[in-house]
């Protein structure tokens, strides 16, 4: 069973007077078929977590340690960790200029998997997993991420879950600026995920709203840039009701 | 810092269209130099430039080891040239009196018209009329070392049908001018594939005398030397016409690579197509696209479009990217222009690689699908195949030099 496990992670950035912490010391264990619930106010790190998890290079790990199945994730490349079955859903997806959608998903499939998928197999299923997210299938001829909608980069950073099935995803506030339609629609997609059992979701948001749709085991509350409070359920309730204030007095929160 | 330079309008320019004779200020604009453009035969009609001129002011002069001011002396055996031509193509050489040798237009700069002045016999290729040639004809010119003169006449008789591959190899310093003749009805697709090696310096006029219901399309592939500079002109010889002009260009580091091209549409309903796409690496690697459309009162009927798409795969690269638009009559189906100068940058790398993708195969990617498109358009299977492999190998070049 696939366990990713964060030890005493501290991650700082390049600021204009030297490097800048925003990580202080995270530690959380995240195992297949569960689902964590990363809550906290804005610039808490929550998205410094995400990126550091997949390894974006503006972020520079200082201490601690990232573990997936005992492997060491922070020696490795983006594209490895991808490969190891760590997937990031992007709260700001980049666009690629000539680089179409189908061809994208194809290589990355391809990457992910080892092996080219069959041809056959493979539009079958792209069709499919695109026709339960709504999606147009004209959709996979565009360039990719290039002039999305909010709706659509977030449908297709699912769609993308959906076919490289990874043992961990990370959602970085995949419900921001989506309309209610659109986020019961991902929602749906990140639990078809779900229900197969064989991915660890990290579910990172600033809201409780997404949580009506996609029910997580565990709930984090995330400040100062590391967790101050972990509970089930019902720790969103109260978030819902009294907000971060507890959690970010003293200036916790930076 | 990539530095990106697109005129007029900032990086992205799409769809401006000025037309003559509207009241305000288009009405109020100084006549264009194009239409009053120095064009002679001989080189000492034209001022040795120096580089503040409008047409030199993007060119590396102290690159063009002389080809501009007169010093490059004409050396033997710089060049090898081949010609392999299928049955019943004349190929030959005529003198520099010849009626066809600078029939399609006069040299419109001292480097070409150095070439002109400089030759004494012209290269011809002569395809007889109603002829359908069902093999390309192949022209190699291989450079040994040395300065080069040279000319070269493509003469398509009426209703005849050719491909012609031009590739150049090597290295040498080479000033020559390509004229296309092309006959009514007839249909000539010319593919000029610039492979030099790092050292080599080419600057070159090519121009088309597009025939009655004729059909040019040119294709210009541009990968190696250290100075290229082409100019393809358009002139139409009657109604009907069309040309298709498709380039692709690939800088690496310290290339510079101009493209200018003019379409001079003098003739009522024609057509012209113009798409030039580049991509560039490297620390002062620099491209430069010219894309100028002259619509004259007298060309009703015209229908034009251009487009210049470039890709900056690193810091340090250059690009100069200037379309220009210019209409004296209403009376047209459609013109338009559109040039967009975009970046890979790390966050698109990260994009990628995060979805498993290596970081060599995600440039690959990006690169090959930038230039898929115009691959297609141009629409001749073998050629697309190597276009393909020449961007891999160009590709894998630089990661090898670590400049990826």
């Amino acid at each position: 069973m696939a366990t990713l496990e964060i030890r005493d992670l501290h991650v700082s950035v390049d600021a204009e007077n030297g490097p800048r912490e925003i990580l202080k010391g995270v530690d959380l264990v995240v195992k297949q078929g569960e689902t964590h619930a990363i809550m906290g106010p804005n610039g808490s790190g929550k998205s410094t977590l995400a990126y550091s998890l997949a390894g974006h290079p503006k972020y520079t790990i200082t201490s601690g340690e990232v573990l997936l199945d005992g492997e060491d994730v922070l020696a490795m490349s983006v594209d490895e960790r991808a490969r190891a079955g760590v997937f990031l859903a992007m709260q700001y997806p980049v666009e690629v200029p000539g680089v179409s959608v189908s061809n994208f998903l194809r290589t990355s499939a391809t990457a992910i998997r080892g092996e080219a998928p069959k041809l056959r197999t493979w539009v079958k299923e792209v069709k499919e997993a695109m026709a339960d997210l709504q999606m147009d299938p004209a959709f996979a001829e565009r360039n990719v991420n290039e002039g999305f909608s909010g709706g659509e980069k977030k449908r297709h950073e699912i769609l993308q879950m959906e076919l490289l099935k990874p043992k961990i995803a990370i959602l970085d506030e995949t419900d921001s600026g989506l309309d209610v339609d659109a986020l019961r629609i991902v929602s749906e997609g990140v639990n078809r995920v779900r229900e197969t059992g064989e991915v660890g979701t990290l579910l990172i948001t600033h809201y409780t709203r997404i949580l009506r749709y996609i029910k997580p085991d565990f709930v984090h509350v995330f400040a100062g840039g590391k967790i101050v409070a972990s509970g089930g359920p019902e720790l969103a309730d109260q978030l819902e009701e009294n907000g971060y204030e507890q959690y970010v007095k003293g200036g916790a929160a930076e | 810092m990539a530095d990106v330079t697109t005129t007029p309008g900032g990086a992205t320019t799409s769809g401006s269209i000025q037309v003559a004779g509207v009241p305000g200020e288009f009405s109020a604009q100084p006549g264009d130099a194009r239409t009053e453009v120095l064009a002679s035969y001989d080189v000492n009609d034209f001022p040795v430039p120096h580089g503040r001129e409008e047409n030199w002011r993007f060119t590396p002069l102290h690159r063009l080891k002389g080809l501009h001011d007169g010093t490059a002396e004409a050396t033997s055996d710089a060049v090898k040239v081949d010609v392999t031509a299928p049955e019943g193509v004349l190929v030959t050489t005529v003198g520099r009196d010849d009626a066809r040798v600078g029939a399609a237009g006069k040299p419109v700069d001292r480097v070409a018209a150095q070439a002109f002045s400089s030759i004494d016999k012209a290269g011809l290729v002569s395809i007889p009329k109603d002829t359908q040639l069902t093999e390309p004809i192949r022209i190699t010119v291989h450079g040994q070392g040395g300065v080069r003169y040279g000319h070269q006449v493509i003469e398509v008789g009426a209703f005849a049908e050719a491909v012609v591959v031009i590739e150049h190899t090597g290295d040498a310093v080479v000033a020559a001018n390509v004229e296309y003749l092309i006959g009514d009805g007839a249909k000539l697709t010319v593919v000029s594939v610039q492979d030099w090696e790092d050292t080599a310096v080419h600057v070159a006029q090519h121009t088309a005398l597009v025939g009655r219901d004729a059909t040019f399309k040119s294709v210009v592939v541009t990968f190696g030397g250290d100075v290229v500079r082409l100019h393809p002109r358009v002139i139409y010889g009657g109604t009907g016409g069309e040309a298709e002009l498709y380039g692709l260009y690939f800088a690496d580091a310290g290339q510079h690579l101009e493209h200018r091209l003019f379409v001079d549409h003098d003739t009522p309903h024609c057509r012209s197509n113009v798409a030039y796409k580049g991509a560039l690496q490297g620390q002062d690697a620099h491209a430069v696209w010219i894309g100028d459309v002259l619509i004259r009162a007298e060309a009703e009927g015209t229908d034009t479009y251009e487009l210049n798409r470039n890709l900056l795969l690193t810091d340090g690269a250059r690009v100069d990217s200037v379309p220009n638009l210019e209409i004296e009559t209403g009376e047209i189906v459609g013109a338009g222009h559109a040039s967009a100068t975009g970046r890979f940058d790390d966050e698109q790398l990260f994009y990628l690689q995060s979805r498993g993708i290596p970081a060599d195969e995600a440039r690959r990617l990006v690169v090959r699908g930038f230039f898929a498109e115009l691959v297609q358009q141009i629409g001749l299977p073998e050629l697309q195949d190597r276009l393909i492999e020449k961007i891999d190998a160009e590709l894998e070049a630089s990661v090898g030099a670590g400049v990826a």
